[in-house]
Formats: structure tokens, sequence, C-alpha cells
């Protein structure tokens, strides 16, 4: 059973599609639910590779 | 053996856990760490470096999302890697059971026990949207090359 816009719903009556991205970024894994035409359900999975960083400019003094 | 000119590696972490204050500081009611919270914004939106406070302008919207986003597990302390400071979450941030149709692209990181709600540090990365679902945010290898928030 999975949440959907309809409620819970048995994974079996739906089509499932799933894709990745993956780049220097991050690596995101997406899932999908779709009842005939219709999306239902999408979760995403979003693994960040790289953060932020405060560092000191050289400079010459 | 000569003298090096340097900014102390230990320094770093002690801004981290704000240990130093260069400019005028705030009365702290107590020695804990401040919690954090995570919001998403907009793939419209205009989040960035010049970001002081929390903002709701430009946030996602959407059926189980609270603006101001979800609470930030912080269980573990900055620590040094080499010479550089960082820190990041323990956990992954989850917005649980969203439907969040508009396309988003940001998260803020904020300082939710100031009063003004300081910003901490905006991440950007390759839009979305979620249907009845979770968006689950995991954290980069933590260490002074990947974590989350670094000072080199």
């Amino acid at each position: 059973m999975i949440t959907t816009t309809k409620g819970m719903m048995d994974e079996s009556l739906l089509e499932k599609k799933t894709g990745v991205i993956d780049n220097e970024v991050e690596k995101t894994e997406w899932v999908e639910y779709w009842l005939d035409d219709e999306l239902v359900h999408r979760s995403v999975n979003m693994h960040l590779k790289q953060g932020v960083e405060l560092f000191p400019v050289a400079e010459s003094i | 053996m000569a003298n090096t000119q340097a900014f102390c590696s230990q320094a770093k972490v002690d801004l981290m856990n704000g240990l130093h204050a260069f400019g005028a500081s705030v009365v702290r009611g107590a020695t804990t760490k401040d919690a954090y919270k995570a919001a998403l914004y907009l793939a419209t939106a205009t989040r960035g470096a010049g970001d002081t406070v929390y903002s709701a302008t430009g946030e996602v919207s959407g059926t189980n999302y609270t603006a101001g986003g979800v609470a930030v597990t912080t269980a573990t302390a900055p620590a040094l890697d080499g010479t550089t400071a960082w820190f990041q979450p323990s956990a992954s941030i989850v917005f649980s059971n969203v439907t969040l149709a508009t396309a988003f692209d940001a998260v803020l990181l904020y300082n939710d026990t100031s009063t003004s709600k300081l910003a901490l540090s905006v991440h950007t990365f390759g839009s979305q949207t979620v249907t009845a679902g979770d968006f689950t945010l995991t954290m980069p290898t933590g260490d002074g090359t990947t974590g989350l928030i670094r000072i080199a």
C-alpha cells in the first residue's frame, strides 16, 4: 500500500516508473505511480554530494 | 622553526560553536546548541548568499507542508578534518507525505532558536516536484571535503 492523491492504494493497481539523476551535485532517485494517465504518487530521494564552503582568499600583503 | 601565519584550525570549530564574537553579540539563555530548520523554495525564488533571515517569500506550499519547513537533526557537533571545520545535520531531512506541485530547487537552513530566524546556508539542486510522497534530502559524506557546511 502506498500513499496517493486518492488515499492509500495497492501498488499492484498502479503503473510504476522510476528514474535517476546522477551528477556532481546530487544523486537523485524518484519513483512515480500512475493510475491510467494520472500521476497519483511521486517521491524523491536526493543525496547531496557537496556542501558549501567558507574559505580564505589568498592575498599578498 | 619559523612562525606560520594561520587561521587556527580549532578556531573554525569554535566559530561554529559560537565561541567567538568580533562584533556585538547576543545574550544567550543557555549553553545548549541552537535548533535549526530546513525550508524549501520554488525554482523561481531568489534565495542565496544575500539572505540574512528565513523568509516565506518564494517558499513552497502544498499539502502537509508547513511554512517554515521541518526541524533538522543536529546530534553531531562540528568537527575538524585536517584544517577544515565541518558540520551537517546528523540525519536526512524528510518532508513526509507532501504534495508540492510547483517545481522547487533549493533548501534554506536557518536558526530557529534565534529570534529573527538567522539564515545559515542555501543548497540548490535539480528542480523537483512531489505528489503525495516523501522528499528526502540525504546528507553528503561528513568530512572536510564534502560536508554540508565547511570552513576551510
